[in-house]
């Protein structure tokens, strides 16, 4: 293991109290979602973690608990060294505070959560939907958000299946 | 009965300066149809007179749910839907996608396939940059560079077509491997391309390198520094263009990029004009990969092409018939697929465009659990509106072509 991503990980886990994951050789922290904030300001200013590469939540719905994940990829350009961190979140109105101010980036990944998951990035400057329509309903990336799909209309079940569809009708 | 809403815009409010409430400077739309936008993305511009006070990217138009819908799809059948993503890096996007199930499921991919994969992924980026440098001469008028351009993509796309039987949305790349062998015409096809390239290469710079009207309208325009550059997320040309020598060829190496001989080109400047250089360079760095990959692939002529773990990958079409297990996997394999642990794996590689990260995320079973694109254009994107505050409406379609953005890919 690096030497940098070693001593920042000590750091972390001294300060913070965080959980390691590790596979593959990708290193994952599992860190509260409170001291995000903290945590990449640290990264960033004391161990050159200067580029936030993704920024993306997994939903664990039904049986996870808390039900999501956030998830921060990092990247030292100077040292050449990724760190994930995760935050789980509770489904108890999902949030998280923004990072906005630290990687200017997370701007609209955390977008893109709210939209996608429903989490929302507390403090941040623009949150609005992202992908979808603005008058969308639901978050479509959730596990319970259903796939969707076009019933096939038949000439016995034309009009019932006619009925529901979301168009104006006369 | 659809109940129509009124909207109002009060939340939008803060987007504008407050001089753009009192009617002092004016809004305008630019797109989703507009040519310069390069495909379906529209920016609301916020203008004094000509120069654009703040510019507001709105995207999504051609969000597709491809995240959605490859959470319902078995490990390979997700993969057809990689293509469409980023339509013009169809076989980076196959790679991307196939190595983190490879880093995930820790499958083997034999030495020529990794060849291949290497030659067609930088066959895709000399294509890719064409079409950059086609619509980017295009949006600056300069109508026959798109023209020239698409005539060469056109070989390349001849190329895939040889070796996947599909011009664009190839899949030919897949885990563990790649579809099957290359022809023997191949090996004609990538050098006559090579043979043809560089002279072409040296017709472009003709045309636009030292073109005053192409310089005006490129030099000290977008310009972005480093530090702003690494902190906005820019990669790719994007980001080497203000002088970080960036690339996941070089950092994170996969897929055997570390065996070949390549430099990454940069410029310190950081506008359009060295955006467009460093572009220019890179298609002779890939000529370079793909001579050094045909040599390697002439001396693993015969060796298998994709990896002979059965459990993940079918076994050939003439085993069947003689082979009981062979017979089990092909059949488990199509109707099951495979499992992946319910683990996580983050594989960035280097699109044309930038770094193209593939979260994926397993739970165990044959589908998978997460994946998330982290895609450059859409990263790109939102810079823009810092790349182009100042500046002149003009000086935006330049800007938008020096970024390189596909809407598949931002919007997914």
């Amino acid at each position: 293991m690096n030497n940098k991503l070693l001593k920042a990980i000590q750091t972390i886990e001294k300060r913070f109290g965080v959980e390691e994951h590790i596979f593959r050789d990708e290193y994952s922290l599992i860190v509260s979602p409170g001291d995000v904030v903290e945590i990449c300001r640290l990264l960033r200013d004391g161990f050159g973690f200067d580029m936030l590469s993704s920024l993306t939540a997994v939903d664990y719905w039904p049986e996870g608990d808390p039900r999501f994940h956030v998830i921060y990829q990092l990247y030292s350009i100077e040292n050449n060294i990724n760190l994930r961190l995760r935050a789980p979140v509770s489904d108890d109105n999902p949030a998280i505070p923004t990072i906005e101010g630290i990687y200017p980036n997370a701007n609209w990944h955390e977008r893109e959560i709210w939209d996608m998951f429903g989490i929302k990035a507390e403090g941040h400057s623009d949150l609005r939907r992202i992908l979808t329509p603005y008058d969308w309903e639901g978050h479509p990336l959730r596990k319970d958000y259903p796939l969707g799909y076009e019933e096939v209309q038949f000439t016995f079940n034309a009009d019932e299946i006619d009925a529901k569809k979301p168009y104006v009708k006369e | 009965m659809v109940q129509l809403q009124e909207v109002t815009l009060d939340e939008l409010k803060h987007l504008v300066s407050d001089r753009a409430i009192q009617g002092e400077t004016m809004l305008l739309n630019m797109g989703p149809q507009h040519p310069s936008t390069h495909g379906v993305l529209r920016l609301m511009l916020e203008l004094e007179g000509e120069t654009i006070i703040n510019c507001v990217p709105d995207i999504g138009f051609l969000h597709t749910g491809v995240e959605k819908n490859m959470e319902a799809k078995r490990y390979e059948q997700a993969e057809v839907m990689t293509d469409r993503l980023d339509y013009l890096n169809t076989v980076g996007n196959n790679l991307a996608y196939c190595l983190a199930i490879e880093k995930l499921v820790g499958l083997d991919v034999p030495p020529r396939a990794q060849v291949i994969r290497v030659i067609l992924a930088e066959l895709q980026r000399i294509g890719s940059h064409l079409i950059w440098l086609g619509t980017q001469s295009l949006d600056l008028a300069a109508m026959s560079m798109f023209l020239y351009c698409f005539r060469e993509r056109e070989l390349i796309l001849d190329i895939l077509e040889l070796v996947s039987g599909q011009r664009m949305m190839t899949t030919y790349i897949r885990p563990g491997g790649v579809w099957r062998d290359i022809p023997e015409e191949f090996y004609d096809a990538v050098q006559q391309f090579m043979a043809m390239f560089p002279a072409r290469i040296k017709q472009y710079h003709g045309l636009l390198t030292k073109n005053p009207l192409f310089i005006d309208r490129t030099k000290g325009i977008g310009v972005i520094s480093a530090e702003d550059a690494v902190a906005w997320g820019l990669t790719g040309p994007s980001l080497r263009g203000s002088g970080v020598a960036l690339d996941n060829r070089k950092t994170q190496p996969y897929t055997g990029y570390e065996e070949y001989d390549f430099e990454i080109p940069t410029r310190t400047a950081g506008d359009v004009y060295a955006r467009y250089e460093c572009r220019m360079d890179e298609f002779w760095q890939s000529l370079r990969i793909i001579e050094q990959g045909l040599k390697k692939l002439r001396e693993l002529d015969g060796a298998p092409v994709r990896s002979s773990n059965r459990k993940f990958v079918p076994p050939p079409r003439s085993e069947l018939g003689a082979s009981m297990e062979a017979l089990i996997h092909h059949f488990k394999l199509w109707t099951e697929g495979f499992d992946a642990p319910a683990e996580y794996v983050y594989m960035p590689v280097s699109s044309p465009r930038g770094e193209l990260g593939v979260y994926l995320e397993g739970n165990g079973s044959n589908k998978p659990h997460r994946v998330h694109w982290r895609t450059p254009s859409f990263v790109h994107l939102q810079a823009l509106p810092v790349l182009s505050k100042g500046l002149l409406v003009a000086d935006l379609v330049a800007i938008i072509g020096s970024i390189d953005i596909v809407l598949g890919d931002s919007d997914r």
